[in-house]
Formats: structure tokens, sequence, C-alpha cells
């Protein structure tokens, strides 16, 4: 009889241990980072976004739940079937619990699908498109950094305002550009301007000066550069080639400072853009852009300052909720409080972080004084009015 | 939408601007083909390893643009003359599109190399301080530089063909590809021609690169999507023909100009609609000879 | 020889149902099948009828999108999608087909590139496909609207059904008088024509077969993926079954399953498999392979066309012959 209770107490200690490490193995938090480590995006986030995101981590002690916390990164190579298909493999294979998803909007797309389908928890900061939180919205998508919307009201309100009425737009044709033109001639029209027309250019295109010629061509006040990273870069550059920042004013409708960075202050004196952090503005900020300096050699863009904010953010939530269940850790997420160095709100039920933008404008290189001292803050824009109104949404999530 | 004759001219000399590329990178593929018979598809990667190169000597040894220009088609052509004794010699008596297999298999190794090096985004190269600054022709600015390009390139080709078929060299070339066994009989190197022909064409294909370097975005892909175009107009100028190549590819330049005002989308599509007639209609091409 | 086969073909089709079972991620096999089986496809026009097209990701990826749009857009279910899928490829190829076999060589090379970037162009430029975004979210949907195929295990085992009937059909079409004929086209056309046979109806006929047949490659893929992209059609898509068929063995009918595989298995796994390698022999440099697919991928390019013309499968075979002939 003895032998035969301790058998099964034997069994079931052994049966109750298999499921206290199940459980435990299930409670493990697994980041996967999908972005542009190679193309047109790298520099803005790519490889020193995964270090910003290892910094949170580390900071964070490493470990959640009793669980280390572990980090896998990916280049989707500006492909969203690649983005996708990593994504997939992930969740299937790796156990992932929370999908990153980095710059390029249709990769975005792509991932945040395959997240939803897969019920995980899905954040991007980098990729523009408003649609994410709005079309496509998914009870497990959070749209962290900034989006299309934020940036046309944020920019182009302002260079309205300044007396730019005629716009001409040169896309980038997929959905970012897409959304990005979209968002802003709304607002542009909205405040009595004009959009004369627009041009749409393949995504990493090698040469500007085709459509450049038809934006000049149209005659209009202002430039407006629907696209980002290695292709703003390269759209102004060859704009000053032919002349052309002569005729018409120049609106980067989304500008990084390695963008600034890489192309100088003598040809960005005066750019007028909208971001979501700056390195420079208050202590905290130059506190963590000093420690990831000490890492990089780089300071941070707000991209990756926002991919720590929001690995802490998730990190705070998860242990919270005490569990890696993405149906309950989106529920807290959406309950708490965000504030940290990088900004200061809330998410929302359509899946956005509503907090301050700021308009910034490029100094000249009298005023720069340091490495780096790139930018001024010229507004703060609340995000509770910066970001799609419950009027404009049509997200079923948030009606 | 109306269509202004500002519009319309500043197009088509931009459009000249990229014939010129066309028709250099084609020339060389010209004579590679009409005068080895191998289709060289590595010529792509090797124009970007013309611009690479000129950037790496700009960035790591402050070499300038004037000497990159002779220098990296030097080094360049110096490649491919390995190529042509490692590699290529052993296949010429095979199916010509074993040759194509080979250099296709070349680029994505010379393509893989330098992407692993430096990433696909682009790597700054600036224009020459000579030439700097841009032009007023009335209806636009034009950059000196492009009109650079379009001057040396014109220069360039007419001195290859000029080379090719009227010098004696050019014809012991045009002779050692008809019928090598009887003009080695001559007492003439064929096998040494053949190389040096080789990395002269390679060395084109590095020139037109150093050429593009402050024009287009110079990255390990940048060669990619200009081959396939390239190939194009080669087949439709006449693959044996090298004035037919040139003269094809200022044209397509041209006319890709003329589509981006009407219909811009199209602009990289045409050369295949064109190609597909040209087929159809000469097939030999416009200035090929019927085998 | 001969009698090796069949075991060989069934031992391997019982890995394959095992697969899943022994820890195989059901997604990449099923990735891999579609590869196959276009490769195999591919094979049929190159290794049995000697044309060398450089245009069939047109076939492979528009049928990919007709496919993958039928199923989001119109609701089909997977087998109209699928059989959809297999109609468009054979128009394609029929056209293509009607313009391009008049020409030889590297002409007809040519002339199936450039029809297939203008398939490239339309891809782009049509809003159904959504250009650089690709089509998203096509769903698994239910087979004949009974069997749910969201579960990745009773889609795998379609996959497997469908690749395993393809790939019947190309065997039986190689082994069959048609096959014998084009084998003869390919080794001496003149010769073909002169014995009386209608050359350029055979080439045709095996054009639109190996098109149809790249159709269902792509419309299986989009199945199973749920996406169809920009680089299904994209020349380099042409290229890489071109590899696929080199590497494994352009006139054997295992050769493309071998080739499709080894390329496939390079492009996702590369990074593992240099990472095993740096832990094996020590050497740090070997972690860094996984950022140089191209590069490998190219190597291989270059030894195969050098050194080993006739592929895996094709050395394997002169090697097997070579032995029981020799009994060395």
């Amino acid at each position: 009889m003895q032998d035969k209770t301790r058998t099964v107490l034997t069994l079931a200690l052994a049966a109750a241990g298999l499921v206290a490490t199940a459980a435990h193995a299930q409670e493990k938090v697994k980041i996967g980072l999908v972005t542009d480590m190679s193309g047109l995006y790298a520099d803005l986030e790519g490889k020193n976004g995964a270090i910003a995101m290892q910094m949170a981590i580390d900071d964070f002690g490493g470990k959640v739940l009793g669980q280390p916390i572990e980090l896998l990164t990916a280049d989707h190579q500006n492909k969203p079937d690649i983005a996708a298909s990593k994504a997939r493999e992930w969740i299937d294979t790796q156990g992932v619990t929370m999908v990153f998803g980095g710059t390029n909007s249709g990769t975005a797309l792509a991932t945040a699908k395959v997240a939803a389908e897969k019920k995980r928890v899905y954040f991007n900061n980098g990729a523009g498109t408003s649609v994410l939180t709005n079309e496509q919205c998914s009870p497990y998508t959070v749209h962290y950094a900034y989006d299309t919307v934020a940036l046309a009201k944020g920019t182009g309100s302002a260079v309205v305002d300044r007396g730019g009425k005629s716009w001409f737009f040169l896309t980038a044709d997929y959905a970012f550009g897409h959304a990005l033109e979209a968002d802003t001639t709304t607002v542009v029209k909205a405040k009595g301007g004009t959009v004369v027309g627009a041009v749409r250019h393949p995504l990493s295109a090698s040469d500007f000066s085709s459509f450049l010629l038809q934006a000049q061509n149209s005659k209009a006040q202002i430039l407006g550069l629907a696209n980002a990273g290695g292709d703003t870069i390269n759209a102004i550059k060859a704009a000053r080639e032919f002349g052309i920042n002569k005729s018409m004013k120049i609106a980067g409708l989304l500008v990084f400072l390695t963008d600034i960075h890489s192309l100088g202050l003598k040809n960005t004196e005066g750019l007028l853009h909208t971001t979501s952090w700056y390195w420079d503005r208050n202590d905290a900020s130059r506190q963590f852009g000093q420690r990831f300096f000490e890492k990089t050699k780089r300071m941070p863009t707000d991209v990756q300052a926002a991919d720590y904010s929001a690995v802490t953010t998730y990190l705070k939530a998860v242990q919270t909720a005490k569990t890696t269940d993405s149906d309950k850790v989106m529920a807290e997420l959406k309950r708490m409080k965000i504030d940290d160095f990088y900004g200061k709100g809330y998410i929302r039920e359509d899946g956005s972080f509503i907090h301050d933008m700021y308009l910034v404008e490029a100094k000249s290189q009298a005023e720069s004084k340091k490495p780096w001292d790139y930018l001024k803050v010229i507004a703060t824009l609340p995000g509770e009015q910066i970001f799609t109104t419950k009027a404009e949404t049509k997200c079923a999530l948030w009606k | 939408m109306t269509v202004t004759l500002p519009a319309l001219l500043s197009q088509l000399l931009l459009g000249l601007v990229n014939g010129s590329f066309y028709a250099m990178l084609s020339l060389g593929l010209a004579v590679i083909f009409g005068l080895l018979g191998v289709i060289n598809f590595a010529h792509g990667a090797l124009f970007m390893m013309g611009a690479v190169i000129a950037w790496m000597g700009a960035t790591y040894w402050s070499i300038n643009y004037w000497v990159m220009l002779l220098l990296a088609p030097l080094l360049v052509g110096a490649f491919g003359i390995v190529i042509e004794r490692l590699l290529l010699r052993r296949i010429y008596r095979l199916d010509p599109l074993y040759g194509l297999l080979l250099t296709l298999g070349l680029t994505l190794l010379i393509e893989g190399a330098f992407r692993s090096a430096y990433g696909v985004s682009g790597l700054g190269y600036d224009t020459p301080e000579l030439l700097e600054g841009a032009t007023s022709v009335g209806f636009m600015m034009l950059p000196n530089y492009r009109a650079w390009v379009v001057a040396v390139s014109v220069a360039v080709c007419l001195a290859t063909w000029f080379l090719i078929e009227k010098t004696r060299l050019g014809a012991y070339l045009r002779a050692g590809t008809e019928n090598p066994r009887l003009v080695e009989a001559f007492g003439i190197n064929v096998p040494l021609m053949v190389m040096l022909t080789y990395g002269f064409g390679v060395a084109l294909a590095a020139f037109a690169g150093v050429l593009a370097a402050p024009v287009i975005q110079v990255t390990p892909l940048m060669g990619q999507n200009l081959i396939i175009v390239v190939f194009a107009v080669v087949v439709i100028g006449g693959m044996g023909s090298i004035m037919g190549s040139v003269l094809t590819g200022l044209g397509l330049g041209v006319i890709e100009g003329l589509t981006k005002v009407f219909y811009p989308e199209a602009s990289s599509t045409v050369v295949f609609l064109i190609m597909v007639v040209v087929l159809l209609v000469r097939p030999a091409g416009l200035f090929g000879k019927e085998a | 020889m001969k009698k090796l086969a069949p075991v060989a073909y069934g031992l391997l089709l019982l890995a394959l149902l095992a697969a899943p079972f022994l820890g195989a991620y059901p997604v990449f096999v099923m990735k891999l099948l579609c590869f196959a089986l276009f490769a195999a496809a591919f094979n049929l026009l190159l290794g049995y009828t000697g044309l060398l097209s450089f245009g069939h990701a047109a076939f492979f990826g528009g049928s990919a999108y007709a496919a993958g749009y039928a199923m989001k857009a119109w609701g089909a279910t997977p087998e109209i999608g699928l059989l959809l899928g297999t109609a468009v490829g054979a128009l394609l190829g029929m056209g293509f087909g009607l313009l391009a076999i008049r020409r030889q060589g590297i002409y007809f090379a040519m002339i199936t590139l450039a029809l297939a970037q203008m398939v490239f162009f339309a891809a782009v430029q049509a809003p159904f496909t959504g250009g650089e975004d690709g089509l998203q979210g096509v769903p698994r949907g239910r087979l004949f609207g009974l069997i749910d195929l969201s579960n990745d295990l009773t889609m795998y085992y379609l996959v497997v059904a469908v690749v395993v009937a393809a790939f019947a059909l190309i065997a039986r079409s190689v082994h069959s008088p048609f096959g014998q004929v084009l084998k003869g086209i390919k080794e001496n056309e003149p010769r073909a024509v002169s014995l009386g046979y209608d050359t350029h109806r055979f080439k045709l006929l095996a054009f639109v077969l190996s098109a149809a047949l790249s159709g269902l490659a792509g419309a299986l893929k989009t199945l199973v993926l749920g996406f169809a992209t920009l680089s299904d059609v994209h020349w380099t898509a042409s290229g890489g079954v071109i590899l696929m068929t080199l590497v494994g063995g352009m006139g054997t009918l295992s050769g493309p399953l071998v080739g499709s595989a080894v390329v496939v298995l390079l492009e996702n796994k590369l990074g593992e498999i240099g990472a095993g390698i740096a832990s094996f022999t020590g050497l740090a440099w070997f972690n860094t392979l996984g950022e140089s697919v191209t590069m490998v991928t190219g190597l291989i390019f270059v030894i195969c066309v050098l050194a080993f013309r006739r592929g895996v499968m094709g050395e394997a075979q002169a090697l097997a012959t070579r032995w029981m002939r020799g009994g060395r």
C-alpha cells in the first residue's frame, strides 16, 4: 500500500512538475523584431533599433515573470512576404509572444495580419501608415511611435500656415507613400490649399531627376516629399542639383535625425518637419541619447527611442498582468498610463499610442554648437489633437 | 494633362543622359558578344564594381574622381581578364547559354559580396567640383555633370567603334572570332586577343560605372535592373553590331524620356515592348546581320 | 537503375507523409514542395525540350495573383483557385509560346524575358495586386466547401497530394511517345522535322504544359502562405528556377526536386547552417554565412556550370551507370 501511494505521489508530483514547467515555458517572453536592416531604412531603425531594445530589456532586469527575456531579430529587406513568413515561423516554431514590426508600412500591414490571425501582440514603430489603426485596425495591434495622420497634421498644417498653398507630391509608390500623400492632401485642402499634382516613384529609386522635373513643371509652391529614409535624402540632393529648391520650397513629410546627419545642415537648413522625440529636448532625453551614443556612436532617432520605450511598456504590462496571454496583456496595455523619457500618454482603443509630437526645424550651421545639434523645437503638438479623431476613424474597435 | 514644351524637352534631355549609359554598357556587351560569343550577364555587376570602387577610392584613400575614371576601369578590367582566363575559357566550346548561366552566377557572387559588405542602401558619391553647378538651357537647369556624361559617352563609343571597324587591330579581332585557327596560323595570338577583348569590354562597363556614381545611387544592386534593359538594347540593335547597340542605346534613352512625359509608369517597360516587336519583324535586330 | 527509381520515390513519399510528425515545420515543407513543382514544370521545357525560358516567373507569379485574388475577393474555394491558377498559367503560356517559339536559343530566351517583364509591369500597375505591398490576407478557405484548410496539417496533406499528382503527370508525359518526340527535338530539331514531326506544335504543347503546371505551383504557394507579391513575378524568380533545375540536373526527373530543395534550404537555413559549421569548426566567421545567401548561391551556380553541368542527379545517375557497367 505504501509503495503504491508513493508511486502515485511521485507520479503526481512529476505531473505537477511537468505542468509547472510547461506553464512556465508559456510564460517566457520572446520578442521578435523584423525590420529593414540593410536597405534604405536601415539607418533610422535597423540594427541600432535592436540595440535600443536590448538596452530596455537589460534595464528591466533581463527577466520578467521569473523567466529570461529573449530578443530575436530578422531583416525583411522591405519585402512583405519575407516579413510575414518570418513572423509566422517565429510564432509557430519559436514561441514568440510579441511580434515587433519596424519600418516599411507594407511589411507592417502584412505582419499585423499574421499576428492578428495567430493572436499575438503586435507593436510597430517606424511604419507610418495610419491604416494600421484605422481601416485595418486589430485588437492586437499597437501603433506606438507616430503615423501618417500625425505627420500630415503637423507638417502639413505648419507649411500651409506659413504660406505654402499649392502642393506637388513626390510619393513612394507603396502603402506608406499613399497614406502620407492622402492624409496630407486632406489637411492641405481643409486649410484651403490646392494639390496641383503628384508623381509616384518606386521604392528605393535610383534616380529622381525625371520625377523632380515633372514637379518643377507643375509650378507648385511646395514640393511635398511623401517618402522617407534613403528616398528622402536622394530626392533632396537631386532637387538641389537641378536648382529646384530655388523655385519650390521642399516639405519633408517624414524626416529623421539620420537624414539630417547624412545630408548635413548645409542642405537641410530650415527644413520643417514633425517628430515624436528629439534627444536634446530635455534632460531625460539627453541622458538616454548619451547612453545610446556610447553603444553605437550615433545619437538615436525618434524611432530608436520609441523602440526602447515600447519594449519597456510591454514588459511592464506583462508583469502587471502576470501572464504573456495576448488578450490579458492587450487589456493591460490599453489600461495603463505611460510616462517615460520618450512620451507621456496612453494607448487608445484603436491601438494608437496617444502622446505629444513636436514641430521641429533644422538649424543653420552657425546655430549648431555641438555634434548632432541639428534641430530646434518650434511647437509642441498635443496628442489628443494630432492623431486620428473619433469622427474620422473607420476602426470598429473605437466607435 | 497638358504637355508643355519645356516639360517635353527637359525629359528628352534627361533621357539622352540615361541613353548614354545604355549606349556605353551595351557597347561593352556587344563587343564581348560580337567578338567572343559570350553573353556576359555579369556586365551589370561589373558596372557596379566600377562605381563602388570609385566610392571606395574616394572614401578610404581620398582618390579623386578623375583618377578613378582611369583607375577603376583598369582594376575591373584586370579582374575581367582573370575571370576570362580561369572561368570563361572553359566553356567556349559549349552552348552559348552556358556562358549566360556562368556569368549569371558570377553576378550573384559579385553582388552578394558587395551586399554583405555594404548593405543595399546608397553610398553617397559627390559630383566632382569642376563639374558642379548647372547651366540654364532655357527650359531647364541642366546640371553640368550630366552634360559631361553625354559628351564623354559619345566620344568613347565613337572611339571604340572606330577602333574595331576601322583599324588593323580591330580587323584581327573580327577575323579572330570568325576563324580563330586561320588567324592563329598567321602568327597572331588569338587567346591573348580574346582575353584582352573581354578585359576591354569589362573596363568599358566599369568606366560607365564611375560616370554613373554621382548620378545614380551607388548600391550593390545598381546593376541589376540595368542589365536586363541593356540586354534588350543589344538584342534590338543586333547582337553583333557595335554601332547598332550604341544608336539603340541612345535612342532608347530618348524614347524612355518621351514615355515619362505621357505615361511615366511604363517608361521602364517600353524597351521590352520594342524588343518583342523588333524580334518578330526583324529577327536579327535592327542593325544585325542574319546568321 | 530503373528498378531503383520507384523504390526511391516510394521512400520519399513515405518520408513526406511522416514529416510533420518527425518535427518538420509543415509550412516550410509546403513551400519546398511548391517550388519543387515549379522546378519540375520548368524542367519539362528546359531539360526535356531544350528550350531555356527566362520568363517563367510570369506564369508562377501571374497565377499566384489570379488565384489569390479569386480566393480573397470573390471567395472562391481553394480547388477553384488552384484550377484558375493552372488555367491562367496555360493561357499565358499559350500567348508567350505563340510569340516565342519561332525563335531559337538566346532570342527565344530574350522574348520570354521581355514578355515576362510586361507581365511584371502589369502586376505593378494593376490595383488589385497591391503593388509593392502585395496581395495579402488570402484565406485558406474550405476545400470543396467542406474541409477547413486553416489547419496546417490538413493543408499539408492537400499540398502533398496535389504535388505528387502533378509530378506523376510530368513523369507520365516524359515517358510517353510525346516525351520521346520532345527529346528528339531537343537533340536534333532538323532531324525531327525531316521525320515529319510538326516541331512547332510539340514545342508549343510542351510550353503550355510547363506554364500551366508552373501556374499551379504559384497558386498553391499563394494558398499556403496567404500572399502573392512582386517577388513572384520578378525576373530573379525566373533566374531562381533556372538555378534549381541546373543544380539538380537538367535532363532528369528527380533533379528539379533535389535542386529546389537545395536552393530553398539555402535561402532559408543558411544562417543556421553557418552557425552549425561555426560551432563545429570553431571558426566564428561562419556565423556570418547567413548574410551571404546571394554569394553562396552564385558560387554554386558557377561551380555547377563549370564542373557539374549534369547537376546532382545527373552526376548521380552517370555514376550509377558507370558502376553497373564497369563493376568498379
